[in-house]
């Protein structure tokens, strides 16, 4: 048996070949004294030359291959490149002290790194990172040589590093590189975004993988689980080279119906969309062919962060999904903060029952100032593609009429600026309450569009805390408990001629796909991934059979019936 | 020459303003910097503006010397006081 390594699933699949070590960042720097000034000048402003020729070049790339937004970071880094704060203090220890340009820099390097280390705003830490990364393209640069090996990756690799910078990432050969694992990071670090848009499966935050693996050892790498195995046995080799070629296969496949339409073999056509967190996760979603994003966690804008982001910052970030979709509806949640999401900078109260209090809604028809920043971020962004305004966790027609009043209050300040905006977006509710859900018919007068959140609605359907595990067995998403209210709610929506879409994990779940068609679901919302293997089983689908099962089901004991039920129907 | 201007835009001298503060900066000629809480940086040192986290509501004061002095200062003062198009 290979060692077993746990870490954080950060990119989905499954992957096996030898690894490729990315050589630890730290180069010794020899410290030479009384060297000749004008030649070590000279050696600076080549090195500088090139090192900013390279960054014109990544830039480029990040450009053609991810984006503005993405290329954006190495605009900043030729202005550090160049700065007379750095460039400039380099020259200056050279001269001062006669030494050779590599141990200036590095002296430079290390000040400037640890005052901005030491700044008390994740941004300003953010460029610690930055100088960091430039400083050691520059310091590859005077010893010769370009700074990364990535270049020379030949064949089928496993890439192993403690992390990954931005500059790295953009030059990996998505064709070779077959996964890669880290020794730091969480699922929203910049590593971990940039492999789920490339689609190459990874695992980070894995401690001292760097430490424990040899270049060319073989590796075995299940990002969906989050699980690494060095050195894994023969065994374990045919286990995952029989996952890998599987997933290969499948996704060859699927990917042949990215521009199939989401249509039964009788007709019925649905709406697949993908739910994200940021505006790079927009990129996934369109690669699966998904036709529009069914939920838009905005949360991400207000997280990890000293102060609430700025209309302007918002707005610049649900533009550039709106316009990233070319016109596809994008479903623009409003703030879910509360229960198990927490934003220390709200000051919002410690609670004995979270999941019951002061949350979501809840919080921004309190708090108006935060709400309507929010929702004139999204009104502007709206004239920029097909957005549409989603409230989280509406237990009451009177909730949603109030946010409806901060919307219209919004609109009319806009329309009174002149300030462009979509007159007619569409406005929606989570349905994720069973108050809500049994009285669907009546709140669908007050919307356009309705969302099933199932993660939430199964739990206070059950009244069970998921996380809780001597009775996480209660929760159930097929239970025909759960399956007669989402039919009350579609049935409700229907009868006033509105939509209803789902967002949580249930619509991504293969066994419920038919259920859920058969009730009427007009939109499935999953995360991209599952987007094109939910076409796929719908499109083998007839509606009036799945219409029959869907009655059928909703009459039986259990959850485990209703499985039972479905995997013997297809 | 010198001038003060206070800083109007949400997001004060952070990020894309203070990028966009250095370009403007870096096409005069003159030697230019920036005041601010009793510290003065290199106007065309995007690191050294960024250290001086200035925020909404704080005033500066924008300081050159040399040939374009003048035009340089006016430039900046008319960037500031736009808010950056924020």
């Amino acid at each position: 048996m290979g060692t077993r390594l746990i870490g954080i699933a950060a990119s989905d699949g499954v992957a096996i070949a030898p690894a490729f070590v990315l050589s630890a960042s730290v180069k010794v720097v020899e410290e030479r004294r009384g060297v000749e000034i004008a030649s070590e000048i000279e050696r600076l402003e080549v090195a500088i030359g090139a090192a900013k020729a390279d960054l014109e070049s990544l830039r480029e790339t990040a450009d053609a291959k991810l984006g503005a937004e993405h290329a954006q970071i190495f605009t900043a880094h030729i202005q550090i490149l160049e700065d007379p704060e750095f460039a400039g203090a380099i020259r200056g220890v050279i001269e001062g002290e006669q030494v050779n340009a590599e141990f200036a820099l590095d002296q430079v390097a290390k000040q400037l790194i640890a005052l901005f280390e030491q700044m008390d705003n994740e941004y300003m830490r953010q460029r610690a990172a930055d100088i960091k990364d430039v400083s050691q393209r520059l310091l590859a640069r005077l010893q010769g040589g370009s700074q990364s090996s990535l270049a020379d990756i030949r064949e089928p690799v496993v890439l192993v590093a403690n992390d990954l910078a931005p500059s790295d990432t953009i030059q990996l050969d998505a064709s070779l590189v077959r996964a890669f694992v880290t020794d730091i990071g969480g699922r929203t670090s910049h590593s971990a975004i940039m492999a789920r848009s490339l689609g190459i499966p990874a695992v980070v935050g894995l401690g001292e993988i760097t430490a424990n693996v040899q270049a060319g050892q073989m590796i075995a790498v299940d990002g969906t689980a989050g699980v690494v195995v060095v050195n894994p046995d023969s065994e374990e080799q045919a286990s995952f080279s029989n996952r890998a070629a599987g997933e290969a296969e499948a996704k060859a496949r699927l990917l042949t119906l990215k521009d199939e339409p989401s249509q039964t073999l009788d007709g019925r056509r649905v709406e697949l969309a993908g739910n994200i967190g940021t505006p790079a996760d927009v990129d996934a979603v369109l690669a699966n062919g998904g036709e529009g994003v069914g939920l838009f966690r905005s949360e991400f804008l207000y997280m990890n962060r000293p102060d609430a982001p700025s209309e302007q910052e918002q707005f610049a970030a649900y533009r550039e999904v709106a316009e990233r979709m070319g016109g596809k509806p994008v479903i623009v949640r409003t703030l879910d903060v509360g229960g198990d999401k927490e934003i220390p900078y709200l000051d919002l109260p410690k609670e004995a029952n979270p999941f019951l209090g002061y949350r979501a809604i809840r919080v921004c028809l309190d708090r108006t100032e935060l709400f309507d920043t929010q929702l004139r971020a999204i009104l502007r962004a709206s004239h920029y593609g097909k957005l549409r305004i989603m409230f989280p966790m509406i237990s009451t027609i009177s909730e949603i009429r109030q946010a409806k009043a901060r919307v219209e209050a919004v609109k009319a300040e806009l329309r009174a600026a002149g300030t462009p905006f979509d007159e007619n977006i569409e406005i929606g509710i989570m349905i994720e309450i069973p108050a809500a859900a049994v009285a669907a018919d009546l709140l669908a007068k007050e919307v356009d569009f309705f969302s099933i959140g199932t993660n939430d609605l199964v739990q206070y359907t059950m009244a069970c805390d998921r996380m809780n595990e001597r009775i996480s067995h209660l929760y159930q998403p097929l239970h025909p408990s759960v399956l007669r209210l989402v039919k009350i709610v579609i049935d409700g929506a229907h009868r006033h001629g509105k939509w209803v879409g789902m967002c949580g994990e249930l619509a991504g779940e293969l066994n419920a796909v038919p259920v859920l068609l058969g009730l009427g679901l007009d939109e499935f919302s999953m995360s991209a991934g599952s987007i094109l293997k939910v076409r796929e089983r719908i499109r083998s689908l007839r509606m009036d059979e799945a219409q029959v099962l869907a009655t059928e089901v909703l009459e039986l004991d259990s959850q485990e019936d209703v499985l039972r039920k479905v995997q013997t129907w297809a | 020459m010198e001038r003060q201007v206070e800083l109007k835009n949400p997001s004060g001298l952070h990020a894309r303003p203070a990028s966009l503060f250095v370009a403007e900066a870096n096409k005069f000629a003159a030697e230019i910097f920036v005041e601010a809480k009793g510290k003065r940086v290199n106007a065309k040192s995007i690191l050294g503006l960024l250290t001086l986290a200035i925020s909404q509501g704080t005033t500066i004061n924008i300081i050159a010397e040399g040939s374009d002095a003048e035009q340089a200062v006016e430039a900046l003062y008319n960037l500031v006081a736009s808010g950056f198009g924020e």
